[in-house]
């Protein structure tokens, strides 16, 4: 290898020296911002935070892949904090799939983004490892002039000793620097105090931005591959159904198409363009057997079962979140309330549809993918598990994805093994996609849900027990077995949000009735949060009326130990003006507590009294995330999480009918437009505490914020989302 | 069949079946990749370009319609992704995970290229032809109103 320019590179396997490939700089961008540096060419072949170029270029290994969360940014501007790096001379580069170096601590080491859960998880640490790359350049000036370190300070890409007026830039100690064996120590009280921050809380230009404006930001479905066909694959209605006749005699008729391979989860077709691949997949025509589970399963019907299961208090649940004595609490309670609540399936709707492009090699021992997967590494390890091959002959290609919201993160990665056994059939790349009919039809859902609450009240109206009873589809068991048995068996992705800590309430108890149904589930932005919090707050407003109290002053009240949660509270009354009269329409509030995030929303609401049609014209939120990394980003992610909200609290809906999704494409999985979104106000309120996660924080406020507002509008209660006309006409008539 | 037509201001040929959909040969003859497949069925906007200076869904042109005309991809619309929507868009801060934007912005594009002062109303019922699934069209509106504005 041809090396010209010297580098130094430090990470969590300790200091080693690297080399860059000559030439392979980015062009700076003129307006003094990082820029996004694609893995080959830039960074050497093995695995550091970051490496310093002599011409003062600093790239730094971002572990997290971009689906519009702006983590791919967040995090190496972490690191260039604590190591005081000039932002213009940053190079974003992803991390390559191992978890040993650039696992996400908040998942037990794997590398995946999800669960708002990455600058949360790794903030400390790549702090630390920012520091320790500053301390070494530090000691290797010092050296080099011959003066203690304690003397030495840090502007932006230079090291300074203000004595003697010597200057050194981080380029220029890459040319000479020693690298020590072990990673200097760096104590919590040496990492910078917050007063001192340079680029944290202050928004920087996205590093993915630019090239999402003029067509160049390259998604997995861009990929092209010298010689790659197209594939598709005709997926079984129902899982775990498999093919058992097959006529695919219009589909081999179809010029273009090359081969039609039987899977046992559905017929692939591969063709040498993509017009022929989708029309071949059209044509054929299939009899799946009906052995599967999910064969018959009605959502209408079951949603019913669902509910009575739920209110059968003879029957345990999986106990969540238990504090206190429940028990005793209820039978001390001077009145006992019941409520009732149902959410449907929902679907992810990610703009990008499901896609993964494969070459696997002409002996089958080893395989490249290019994919956009929430998990570099689990979607290498599926990989590898298909061709029963190690690890370490499967290389990741990994792209920008076209948005996610939970998707993209299961354990089996299904998409990318098509791909791979599409491939593996013809041993040449084939670039598999799904129709937006594929991914709506073959989708894995938001559980459907029944909820019966019940609350115990003192003498005085106080609430003294809680108990949430969710009857919903498993979902942890069939998106991630692997991460349910690490979590001790707890089904967290539908049970999240049922906890009420944060109320104060002394005895709760959270069960889960998990539902067998066949049905595919999986985490869908907010996760349980968005049914149990519904479920919650509609809970509270109905209580509040029992009491006859404000449902302001109520939250109040289950608030009085948890400052942060109070301030939010209390600033989104402020914003909205809420106590302000507003003929023919009416506003309701929310609170979430997400992760130690906290979140107050309120919404104003009309609804059309002919037809049940809701309209949001306002939607104000406040939200407490800790320290801000990237304050506009943040509002950026609150607003998309409120139309999200949005989406699932009116519209979105998905229906089952034998086994089978009854939806298709947006005409029928009606998704938010512009004409649907409220006009939107977000007051960031950041706190001294660590960053707490920001990706998804509003979208539980919006359902019960906008059932709280139509009570208020129209006297109808809601307890069904979504929210369509049909159930809106009945509860104003009820 | 063949057809010729111009993209981005070259004259180019294509070989491909009768009916077979701009979009596909866009991306994958023409490498112009910056056109996305959303929904295939003119529901979400992501494939839109512009057919003889004005919106069209990409997914439903059939190439045979393109004879002699011009098509403008989002690779296109400015020699160096400087035009006054591109602009915009970056200045507000639009792009979350970027992958309807394309469309977004050659739409918005074909909005102030026809009415170049658009109002608030108008700006929202012609963007609804777009789908945000980030939703981000708060931001959407206040760039098309920088981009008016800033020309």
């Amino acid at each position: 290898m041809e090396t010209t320019r010297r580098e130094f590179m430090v990470g969590a396997a300790g200091l080693t020296f690297a080399f860059l490939l000559p030439g392979c700089a980015p062009v700076a961008r003129k307006d003094g911002t990082a820029t996004l540096a694609t893995s080959t060419g830039n960074a050497p072949a093995f695995n550091p935070w970051v490496s310093i170029a002599t011409d003062g270029t600093i790239y730094i290994q971002s572990p997290a892949v971009e689906m519009g969360q702006g983590s791919l940014t967040s995090l190496p501007l972490i690191v260039a904090e604590e190591l005081d790096a000039d932002w213009s001379k940053v190079r974003v580069v992803p991390a390559p799939p191992d978890d040993k170096l650039y696992g996400n601590p908040g998942f037990g080491g794997t590398m995946l983004t999800a669960g708002s859960n990455t600058v949360r998880s790794y903030f400390q640490p790549l702090r630390v490892f920012g520091a320790q790359v500053r301390r070494v350049l530090l000691e290797n000036a010092a050296r080099r002039w011959g003066v203690p370190t304690s003397e030495l300070t840090t502007e932006p890409g230079v090291v300074v000793h203000e004595k003697s007026g010597r200057r050194l830039t981080y380029g220029a100690i890459a040319a000479f620097a020693e690298i020590p064996a072990k990673a200097p120590e760096i104590k919590p009280e040496e990492l910078k105090k917050p007063q001192a921050f340079r680029l944290i809380g202050k928004d920087v230009l996205r590093v993915d931005l630019p090239g999402k404006v003029d067509g160049t930001a390259r998604y997995s479905i861009d990929v092209e591959v010298p010689g790659m066909l197209y594939g598709t694959i005709l997926r079984a209605p129902v899982e775990e159904s498999a093919p058992v006749d097959v006529d695919d005699a219009a589909a081999r008729a179809i010029p273009g198409v090359m081969r039609v391979v039987r899977l046992p989860f559905g017929v692939g077709v591969i063709a040498d363009t993509p017009w022929a691949a989708f029309a071949a997949k059209d044509a054929l025509r299939i009899t799946w057997d009906r052995k599967a589970p999910g064969w018959g399963f009605d959502s209408d019907e079951a949603i019913e079962r669902y509910a009575a299961a739920a209110r059968d208090l003879g029957t345990p649940g999986k106990p969540w979140a238990a504090a206190g004595d429940v028990q005793a609490a209820f039978e001390q309670a001077k009145t006992v309330l019941e409520g009732e609540y149902r959410c449907d399936y929902a679907y992810h709707a990610q703009m990008e549809p499901l896609n993964s492009t494969a070459a696997v090699s002409p002996s089958g021992e080893a395989c490249e993918i290019w994919v956009g997967s929430q998990s570099q590494t689990i979607a290498v390890a599926a990989v590898a598990k298909t061709l029963e091959i190690p690890t370490d002959k499967v290389r990741l290609h990994d792209t920008l994805l076209g948005g996610s919201f939970g998707r993209r993160g299961h354990r089996d990665e299904e998409f990318v093994v098509d791909s791979v056994l599409l491939s593996k059939e013809v041993r040449r790349p084939v670039k598999l996609m799904w129709t937006r009919e594929d991914d709506v039809r073959n989708g894995r859902f938001r559980p459907m849900s029944a909820h019966f609450l019940r609350a115990g009240l003192d003498q005085s109206g106080r609430i003294t027990a809680w108990h949430h009873r969710l009857a919903c589809d498993w979902v942890l068991p069939y998106m991630d077995p692997v991460r349910y048995r690490g979590l001790r068996e707890n089904d967290v992705i539908a049970v999240a949000g049922t906890e009420v800590a944060s109320y104060g309430i002394p005895n709760r108890l959270a069960e889960q009735l998990g539902q067998k149904t066949g049905m595919r589930t999986s985490p869908l932005r907010g996760i349980g949060f968005v049914a149990n919090k519904f479920a919650t707050e509609a809970f509270l407003d109905e209580i509040a009326e029992r009491r006859r109290m404000d449902p302001i002053a109520l939250r109040l009240e289950l608030l009085e130990n948890l400052p942060r949660g109070e301030a939010v509270v209390h600033a989104v009354l402020e914003m909205s003006d809420y106590r302000r009269p507003r003929p023919g329409r009416g506003v309701g509030l929310a609170f979430v507590d997400y992760s130690n995030t906290m979140v107050a929303g309120v919404a104003e609401v009309s609804v059309d009294r002919a037809s049940g049609v809701i309209r949001v014209h306002r939607f104000w939120c406040a939200i407490d995330p800790g320290i801000a990394v990237q304050p506009d980003n943040i509002v950026a992610q609150t607003e998309s999480s409120i139309v999200y909200g949005l989406g699932l609290a009116l519209t979105e809906r998905i229906s089952i009918k034998d086994g089978m999704v009854q939806q298709s494409n947006f005409y029928d999985y009606r998704v938010p437009r512009l004409r649907d979104v409220p006009e939107m106000h977000v007051k960031l309120m950041p706190t001294a505490g660590p960053p707490t996660g920001v990706g998804q924080m509003a979208t539980p406020l919006v359902a019960p914020a906008i059932a709280a507002a139509v009570r208020a509008a129209t006297g109808a209660r809601l307890r069904h989302a979504p929210f369509l006309p049909e159930r809106v006409l009945v509860a104003m008539r009820a | 069949m063949t057809v010729e037509f111009m993209v981005n201001d070259k004259p180019v040929r294509v070989d491909a079946p009768e009916g077979t959909r701009l979009l596909w040969v866009l991306r994958e003859r023409l490498h112009l990749t910056g056109t996305k497949y959303g929904c295939g069925v003119a529901q979400c906007g992501a494939c839109m370009v512009h057919v003889d200076g004005g919106p069209a869904f990409s997914c439903q042109v059939p190439i045979e319609t393109l004879r002699g005309k011009s098509v403008t991809t989002i690779e296109g619309l400015s020699p160096d992704g400087r035009h006054p929507v591109q602009r915009a868009w970056l200045a507000e801060r639009v792009p979350q995970c970027g992958y309807c934007q394309s469309g977004q912005i050659m739409n918005a594009a074909a909005l102030l290229a026809r009415n170049p002062r658009p109002t608030r109303d108008e700006i929202v019922e012609h963007m609804s032809a777009n789908i945000c699934r980030c939703g981000t069209y708060q931001r959407i509106v206040r760039a098309i109103e920088r981009a008016s504005r800033e020309g």
